[in-house]
C-alpha cells in the first residue's frame, strides 16, 4: 500500500516561560489555522488502522491531504485535547474537509457514500460561495437569484453609503428606490393633476383650486417602496440567497472585505464575482454644493415640499423631475449648459422642451451654476444660486428653495478595491470595460448594469444581461446579451419614447442619401376637446431602403 | 365618453396622490355638447378635405338604376342620375332594432343616439353583449350612472372567451349590473315616463321586470344594402347577413363595382382596415400598384373601463386550427404600477400570448387586458405581422417601469400550471 500522498506537519513546541492558557490558546489558534487554510486536513496516528483508511479513501480520490500524525508530535496530547474541545470527538482520526469537520472514519465513509464528500470536495467548495454578487439593484438580484435557481451557493452585498444630504434606503439598488419606481409615480402623480383639469371639460364638475400634497405623495410612494424592499429579501430567502447588507471591497484574489453599518469587517471568498455596483449622482464641484443641494437620491423622500425649484441638467433625470415638479403646481427653472437630452434625437428632446416650456417650465439655456448660498434655513430654505452664461461674460442670480442637481452619474467602481486584484477600469469615467459575455480583465470577475463602459444605462438591460451571465456562467448556456435595438422611454409631461437609431446617428451609420424619414404631426383626440390642452402628436421613422431602422413616437 | 368615464377613475386616484379633491358629479350636458362639437369639427374637417382634393361631395341617398348609373335624392326631394366607370359601395351599417320586441321601436334607443342625448339617460338598461354594449355600460357606469347590461349568452362573440370574462368582471367590480342568460320581451312607458321591461329568465323560464329611464339596444349592426336596389346593379349579396359579397381585390360579381369597409362580407367591421383597403383599391383603380389588403392580424382593442388589445387568434382559434398539443399559451397576471398608490384593483389585468410549441415558438395571437390597451397592442401588432417568435419576444428588452414590458416578460405557460402572478424583484 502506497503512503498517501501529503504532507506532514510539525508543530513547533511551545517556548518555556509562557503561562499554560496562552500556549493553550496559542495552541488552539494554530489547529485551527491548519484546519483553515487546507482544503483535507487530517489529525491522525500513524500506527492507528482507521486513520489509515481515511488516508487510503483520499489517496484514492486523488485528494491531496494535510496530515498531523499526533504520536509524532510532541505535545499531541495536547492536540488531542483542544481538538476534542473543538470538536467534541476524542478521537482520532479527526478529518476536516474545506473547514467542514466530517467526524471520525466512519462518518467519512459514510459522506463518501452519501455524496456529501465529493460535493465538498469540488474545485469551487475551496471557496464560501460559488458566486458572490457586490450590488443588490437590478441587474445584481437577477444575476444572484437566476444563479441560485440554477443550484449555486450564491452571496449578495448591497450597502447604501449615504447621500450627503443623509438619505440612504433599502434593499432593491437605484431603480427601485431613487429611480424609475418612485419617478414614474411622481410623474403619475402631474399627470393626474393634468386630468384633474381636462375633467372639467368632459363634465366633471369642481369649481375649487385643486392643490397638491407633497407629503401625501411621498408616504404613499414610500410605503410601497417599503413593500419592494421587502418582496426583494423576501425572494433572495426563498431562493437561499445569503444577503448581507455590507460595504464590500476586494482585500486579494477571491476574497473580499464585508463591513456593516457598525463597522463589523467579515471576509468571503467565492469562485466568481459579479460587480454590480451601480452609480450615484454627481455633484459640480462648486461652492455649496454638497451642503445645499439635492440630487434624485434626496428628492423622493424629501420630507418637506421642494418649492421653488432650480434643476441644473436636461439629462433625462432632469427633466423628468423638473416636469413632475411643475405638473404638481411648482415653480421650476431648468439651467441647461448645452442640448437637452444628450444622446437622443435632437428634435425630438426639442420638441420634449418646448411642450414643456408650453406648460411653465422655465428654461435657462447655456449657463452653469458656479455658486449655491444659503440664504435662510428651513424645510425648504432659501437658497442664492449664480450661473454664468457659456458664451459670454453675463451672470444671472435668482433665489430658490431648492436645487435639484442632474447633471449626470459615477460610477461606484474607485472605492471597492479593484486595484487590488487588478481589475481595469476606465480611469477617467470609472466605468469597466467588459468583452461581449460581461467579463473583467480578470477572469472570474464579470461586471452588469449602469457601471459597464459601453453599455445602456437601464433596469431591463441589466436584469437581462444578469440572467443569461448567470446561465451562461453555471447552466452552460452560450446567449449572450444583445444590447441593440432596446426601446426606451422619457418619461416628460408628453412623454418621448424611442427604439433604435436617432436621425443623426443614422446619418452618421448610414449617409443621409441613403436615408428616408417620414413624420407626422397631429392632435390626441382627447386634446381636441380641451382648447387649452394641446398635445402634438410627433412621429419620425426613418427608413433605410425599405428597411425600418427606427421609430420614434409620441 | 370613454375617456369622460376613466377621468372620474383619475380623479379618485388624485386624492391617493397628494391632490387635495372632494368626490365629484357628472355633468352629462357639459360632456355632451363637448363631444358633439368635436364630432361637428370632424364633419366639417371632412368637408374641407374632400374639397381640398377636388372631390365632389353630394349628400344626397343613393341607389342603383343600372350597373353603371346611380339615381341620388336629395333632401328636398330632387332626383339626379349619376354615371360612373366604377362604383364603391361603402354605406356601412347601422344598429339593429330587435323589432320583434314590443316597444322596442317606440321607446328604445341605439348607438346612433346616446352619443347625441342633450340630457343624461340616466338609470340605463343595455341589452347585448357586444363590444358596443360593453363599451356602452362601461362608460354610462363611469360617469355614475346605474347601467344594467343584459346578455342573452355570451360576452364578445367571436373574442377570446376567457378574456371576454375578465373584460365582465372588472365591469362587475366597478358597479355594473349584468342579467346573465337573459332577453327583453317587451318594453312599456310607465305614466312617470320611466320604462318598465320585461324579460325571461332563459334558464328559469320565469319572468322579471325591471324599471329604467332608458333602455340601449347593441344587439348587433345590419348592413346598408336594402335601399340600395343592388339587384338592379346585379350585385350579389349573403342572404343571410345581407353583406355584399367581395374577392380579395374588394370587387362584388360585378367587376366594375366595389365594395369595401362593414358594408363587405367577411371582412372585420374595423375603421382602419377599412380605410387601408380603401386607399389600396384607388391606388389599384389608378393603376399605381396592385398591393391587395391583408386582413390577417389586424389589431383591436375594446375600449371598456379595463381595455381589451388583442392581435392574431384566440385560444380557442388557435387550439381548433392547430390541435392544443401544439400550442403553447404563456400568462400573466400584473399590477399595473400606477394601481399600487392608487390602491386600485388589478385582479383582472392579465396578459396571454398564444404561440406554436414547435420551435421559434411563432406568435399566433396576443392579448392584453389593462390600461392603454390600444396603445400597447399597436406595438406588438408590428412584430407579429412580422412573423414574430418567442425566442424573439423573449430577447426584446422591455421599457421600465410600464405595464408593455410585462409582455416582453412572459415566461410561464399555462401546461406548467405554475402561478402566473408576476411579483417584483
Amino acid at each position: 500500500m502506497s503512503s498517501p500522498p501529503g504532507r506532514r506537519a510539525r508543530l513547533s513546541s511551545p517556548g518555556t516561560g509562557r503561562s499554560s492558557s496562552e500556549a493553550r490558546e496559542e495552541l488552539r489558534r494554530r489547529l485551527l489555522g491548519l484546519i483553515e487554510s487546507n482544503r483535507v486536513m487530517i489529525f491522525s496516528k500513524s500506527y492507528c488502522p482507521h486513520s489509515a483508511r481515511v488516508k487510503e479513501l483520499f489517496s484514492s480520490l486523488g485528494v491531496e491531504c494535510n496530515i498531523l500524525e499526533l504520536d509524532r508530535v510532541d505535545d499531541g496530547a495536547n492536540v488531542q485535547e483542544v481538538l476534542s474541545e473543538i470538536t467534541n470527538q476524542k478521537t482520532v482520526p479527526n478529518i476536516f474537509v474545506n473547514k467542514v469537520h466530517m467526524g471520525g472514519c466512519d462518518q467519512t465513509f459514510q459522506a463518501h457514500q452519501s455524496g456529501l464528500l465529493q460535493k465538498l470536495l469540488q474545485e469551487d467548495a475551496a471557496y464560501d460561495y460559488d458566486l458572490i454578487v457586490i450590488g443588490g439593484g437590478s441587474g445584481g438580484l437577477a444575476c444572484a437569484q437566476e444563479a441560485a435557481i440554477l443550484g449555486k451557493k450564491v452571496m449578495v452585498l448591497d450597502f447604501v453609503v449615504p447621500s450627503p444630504q443623509g438619505m440612504s434606503w433599502g434593499l432593491g439598488g437605484t431603480c427601485v428606490n431613487v429611480g424609475c419606481v418612485p419617478k414614474k409615480l411622481m410623474h403619475q402623480a402631474a399627470l393626474l393633476g393634468q386630468a384633474l383639469s381636462d375633467a372639467r371639460k368632459f363634465g366633471w364638475e369642481y369649481s375649487q383650486q385643486v392643490r397638491h400634497n407633497w407629503e401625501t405623495m411621498t408616504e404613499a410612494i414610500q410605503n410601497y417602496i417599503g413593500s419592494l424592499n421587502w418582496g426583494c429579501r423576501l425572494s433572495l430567502r426563498e431562493k437561499a440567497v445569503a444577503y448581507v447588507n455590507s460595504y464590500g471591497e476586494f482585500v486579494e484574489h477571491h476574497k473580499i472585505k464585508a463591513t456593516n453599518r457598525k463597522g463589523q469587517e467579515t471576509y468571503y471568498t467565492a469562485a466568481k464575482f459579479v460587480l454590480a455596483t451601480g452609480e450615484r449622482p454627481r455633484y459640480l464641484g462648486i461652492q455649496g454644493d454638497k451642503e445645499y443641494c439635492i440630487t434624485s437620491d434626496d428628492l423622493f423622500s424629501l420630507p418637506y415640499c421642494p418649492g421653488k425649484t432650480l434643476v441644473v441638467g436636461a439629462s433625462y433625470v432632469g427633466l423628468e423631475c423638473a416636469g413632475f415638479l411643475a405638473g404638481i403646481g411648482l415653480d421650476v427653472t431648468v439651467m441647461v449648459r448645452s442640448v437637452l437630452l444628450r444622446g437622443f434625437d435632437q428634435e425630438m428632446a426639442e420638441k420634449v422642451g418646448s411642450y414643456m416650456e408650453q406648460h411653465g417650465v422655465k428654461f435657462l439655456r447655456k449657463f452653469v451654476p458656479v455658486m449655491v448660498q444659503q440664504l435662510e434655513k428651513g424645510s425648504p430654505g432659501k437658497l442664492k444660486v449664480v450661473a454664468k452664461s457659456t458664451e459670454g461674460p453675463e451672470a444671472i442670480e435668482e433665489v430658490y428653495n431648492t436645487v435639484l442637481l442632474a447633471i449626470g452619474r459615477d460610477s461606484c467602481t474607485r472605492k471597492i478595491g479593484l486595484e487590488k486584484i487588478g481589475v481595469k477600469i476606465n480611469e477617467k469615467s470609472g466605468k469597466i470595460p467588459v468583452n461581449d459575455v460581461e467579463q473583467t480583465n480578470v477572469p472570474y470577475v464579470y461586471a452588469v448594469g449602469d457601471i459597464l463602459e459601453g453599455k445602456l444605462e437601464l433596469t431591463p438591460v441589466a436584469i437581462q444581461a444578469g440572467k443569461l451571465l448567470a446561465r451562461r456562467l453555471f447552466a452552460g448556456h452560450l446567449e449572450k446579451c444583445d444590447y441593440v435595438n432596446v426601446p426606451t422611454t422619457v418619461f416628460a409631461p408628453l412623454e418621448y419614447g424611442c427604439c433604435g437609431l436617432s436621425e443623426e446617428k443614422a446619418i452618421e451609420v448610414y449617409k443621409k442619401e441613403n436615408l428616408e424619414t417620414f413624420f407626422a404631426s397631429g392632435m390626441h383626440i382627447a386634446a381636441k376637446m380641451c382648447p387649452f390642452f394641446y398635445k402634438q402628436v410627433y412621429s419620425i421613422v426613418l427608413v433605410l431602403g425599405g428597411l425600418t431602422v427606427s421609430q420614434s413616437q409620441f | 365618453m370613454h375617456q369622460a368615464a376613466l377621468l372620474g377613475g383619475m380623479i379618485r386616484d388624485a386624492t391617493h396622490y397628494g391632490w387635495a379633491i372632494q368626490p365629484v358629479l357628472h355633468d352629462w350636458g357639459t360632456m355632451a355638447e363637448a363631444v358633439q362639437n368635436h364630432v361637428k369639427s370632424l364633419n366639417w374637417g371632412h368637408r374641407v378635405q374632400l374639397q381640398d382634393r377636388k372631390v365632389k361631395y353630394f349628400n344626397v341617398k343613393a341607389s342603383f338604376v343600372n350597373e353603371h348609373t346611380v339615381c341620388s335624392v336629395a333632401k328636398d326631394g330632387k332626383e339626379t342620375l349619376l354615371s360612373a366607370e366604377h362604383i364603391v359601395i361603402a354605406t356601412g351599417g347601422r344598429p339593429r332594432y330587435p323589432t320583434h320586441i314590443e316597444g322596442a321601436l317606440e321607446y328604445g334607443i341605439t348607438s346612433d343616439d346616446i352619443f347625441w342625448l342633450k340630457e343624461s339617460p340616466g338609470k340605463t338598461l343595455v341589452v347585448g353583449a357586444s363590444y358596443v354594449a360593453l363599451e356602452c355600460a362601461g362608460f354610462l357606469t363611469g360617469l355614475g350612472l346605474d347601467t344594467t347590461v343584459m346578455i342573452r349568452s355570451i360576452p364578445l362573440r367571436g373574442f377570446d372567451q376567457q378574456m371576454s370574462s375578465l373584460v365582465t368582471e372588472y365591469m362587475a367590480s366597478q358597479g355594473t349590473q349584468f342579467l346573465r342568460g337573459c332577453t327583453p320581451s317587451r318594453v312599456r312607458r310607465l305614466p312617470d315616463g320611466q320604462l318598465q321591461v320585461t324579460w325571461e329568465d332563459l334558464t328559469s323560464g320565469k319572468e322579471d321586470v325591471g324599471t329604467f329611464n332608458t333602455v340601449l339596444w347593441a344587439t348587433g349592426r345590419i348592413p346598408e344594402t336594402r335601399s340600395l336596389n343592388l339587384e338592379k346593379a346585379g350585385v350579389k349579396i349573403n342572404p343571410n347577413s345581407q353583406k355584399i359579397l367581395v374577392d380579395a381585390q374588394e370587387t362584388t360579381s360585378v367587376p366594375h363595382i366595389y365594395a369595401i369597409g362593414d358594408v363587405a362580407e367577411g371582412r372585420p367591421e374595423l375603421t382602419p382596415t377599412a380605410v387601408m383597403a380603401g386607399k389600396l383599391l384607388a391606388r389599384r383603380l389608378c393603376g399605381q400598384s396592385s398591393d391587395v389588403m391583408d386582413y390577417d392580424n389586424v389589431p383591436t382593442t375594446v375600449f371598456t373601463p379595463l381595455e381589451y388589445g388583442c392581435v392574431g387568434l384566440s385560444e380557442e382559434e388557435a387550439v381548433a386550427r392547430h390541435g392544443e398539443e401544439h400550442v403553447e399559451v404563456y400568462h400573466a397576471y400584473y399590477k399595473p404600477l400606477e394601481f399600487t398608490v392608487a390602491q386600485r384593483d388589478a385582479s383582472q389585468c392579465y396578459i396571454k400570448m398564444v404561440c406554436l410549441r414547435k420551435p421559434p415558438q411563432l406568435v399566433l395571437g396576443l392579448h392584453f387586458l389593462g390600461p392603454n390597451a390600444g396603445e400597447v397592442t399597436q406595438g406588438f401588432a408590428l412584430g407579429i405581422k412580422c412573423g414574430a417568435s418567442y425566442v424573439q419576444l423573449m430577447q426584446t428588452v422591455g421599457i421600465h417601469p410600464t405595464c408593455a414590458e410585462e409582455v416582453a416578460k412572459l415566461r410561464i405557460s399555462k401546461r406548467s400550471g405554475l402561478d402566473p402572478t408576476v411579483t417584483g424583484c
